[in-house]
């Protein structure tokens, strides 16, 4: 099986072709974001971090802005910083151009004279690089070049019993194609990270995969703050999820069957091909942020009570087997999963209809959300996400 | 009879009701292609659960063939079993990790 995408000189092959205008700090977001209102083919993030911060906030932030700009996705990159942010325009895109070969521009807002004067130069920057990028045609990939992102949030009994289990089915036959795909969220592995440890390839796998457990709770206990505290959440709860490990069972059910050859820290490059899972929190945007910085090129959202989230580079796909929250917010959701509640469909025939729904974005049909242009973000912090 | 709840395991102590299903009605799920059934002893809102059997306090309650909980008291069978009615489990990490070799 092939789709169509723009082949990448390093990693794999794009899904998309977009033109990133890159903030280094929160300073420069809403320059990027009139930057890329100007330009077809440009999107930008909004950056909340960047400055004023610890030092391992900082090198969250530099990951995640790094991770974005080598993307697959993103053909070329417009940095634009303000000028006295802990890393500067220019020492991020030095950075940035030792990872990747794509081009990438920078330009800072107190150098240029103010944000009109750093906005014309940017935008004639975007110009160019999006006219490059329009050049260049999309060609038969095969299906060994994605990594799905696998994520699910505002979780209801729906997801844990069908729309999960239809998405593991999902990343199963996807690694059977030669894909890989990567499932995150190790907040929600506990209580079932027993179960998923046993999907370890290797005994040095399954201790990574405790571990990773172990630390966040201990992490946030240091912090005095208990990650069980506030799981499940009010809206979990109302929707039938009693207790974490319920939710958690429910949850890595989306991860599928495959053996687990890589776990990876938060925002990190997979070296592996296969069922890969990333520490990170179980706070959607910020675990797809995190997927997205890591390169997953496509990500696969479930949801129960329904969720408009999308990422600027990486299409999210959002798929329900709530037949009431299909119907309610059919304008967000793009998959009815539904007709495994019913019984009409079994989990593996559900599982085995979205793998040429998954195909079809990769060759470009947008998703919902990415056809609202939507641009949600949060990156983690030194007390994380839970 | 129509189907109205899920039990996912065979091991498994509660169904998910998929629709409301009130006070003296029958909820009905599906095991080895086989209808079981049992009268609800109170109203289940749609997506909650039912319990199967008779469950003191402090029994485990089973769900995808694992523990997700314990009861906090007495549930009867055909009872609303909820975040009122069961707790967590705290897990035990060292003893989930497998020895390895030490390293030379």
């Amino acid at each position: 099986m092939e789709f169509f995408g723009y082949k990448r000189k390093e990693g794999r092959a794009g899904i998309r072709n977009h033109v990133l205008v890159l903030p280094t700090c929160a300073c420069a977001s809403e320059t990027c974001r009139v930057v890329a209102s100007q330009v077809t083919g440009a999107v930008s993030i909004i950056f909340n971090t960047g400055c004023a911060d610890v030092e391992a906030n900082t090198a969250m932030s530099q990951k995640i802005l790094t991770g974005f700009a080598c993307n697959p996705n993103v053909y070329g990159v417009v940095i634009i910083g303000l000028g006295c942010e802990t890393v500067p325009h220019a020492e991020l895109r030095e950075k940035i151009r030792t990872m990747t070969s794509k081009p990438v521009v920078s330009f800072g807002i107190q150098e240029e004279g103010g944000t009109l004067k750093t906005i014309e130069k940017a935008v004639r920057a975007a110009r160019d690089l999006a006219a490059e990028a329009s050049l260049q045609p999309k060609e038969p990939c095969d299906m060994s070049e994605i990594l799905m992102g696998i994520e699910c949030g505002g979780s209801d009994a729906t997801s844990g019993i069908a729309a999960n289990p239809a998405v593991g089915e999902l990343s199963d036959r996807l690694i059977d194609l030669g894909a890989s795909t990567m499932m995150s969220e190790s907040t929600e592995w506990i209580g079932a990270e027993h179960v998923l440890a046993r999907r370890a390839a290797t005994p040095e796998i399954h201790n990574q995969i405790i571990r990773v457990c172990m630390d966040y709770e201990e992490h946030l206990r240091l912090a005095g703050q208990d990650c069980r505290a506030g799981q499940p959440t009010p809206g979990n709860k109302a929707g039938g999820l009693s207790t974490l490990e319920e939710k958690s069972l429910g949850c890595i059910h989306k991860g599928g069957t495959k053996p687990i050859v890589e776990v990876l820290e938060q925002a990190a490059r997979p070296t592996k091909k296969g069922a890969i899972v990333m520490d990170t929190g179980g706070y959607d945007v910020s675990s797809i942020t995190s997927m997205a910085a890591g390169g997953c090129n496509v990500i696969i959202f479930t949801t129960g009570r329904g969720t408009p989230t999308g990422n600027a580079i990486v299409p999210v796909l959002k798929v329900t087997a709530n037949e009431d929250t299909y119907r309610w917010m059919d304008d967000n959701m793009d998959v009815d999963l539904s007709p495994v509640i019913r019984g009409e469909k079994t989990i593996a025939e559900m599982g085995g209809e979205l793998v040429p729904v998954i195909r079809d974005i990769c060759s470009g049909r947008l998703t919902k959300a990415e056809a609202y242009g939507f641009s949600d973000i949060a990156i983690d912090h030194v007390c994380r996400f839970i | 009879m129509k189907i109205n709840a899920i039990r996912i395991n065979a091991a498994d102590n509660v169904a998910t009701c998929v629709t409301n299903i009130g006070k003296g009605e029958m909820a009905a799920y599906l095991l080895d292609e086989a209808a079981e059934s049992l009268t609800a002893a109170e109203d289940i809102p749609a997506w909650h659960k039912i319990a199967l059997t008779d469950l003191a306090a402090g029994d485990h309650i089973v769900k995808y063939g694992e523990v997700i909980g314990k009861a906090d008291r007495a549930i009867t069978k055909g009872s609303w079993v909820s975040h009122e009615n069961i707790s967590g489990i705290p897990r035990d990490y060292e003893s989930e990790l497998i020895g390895l070799p030490e390293q030379g």
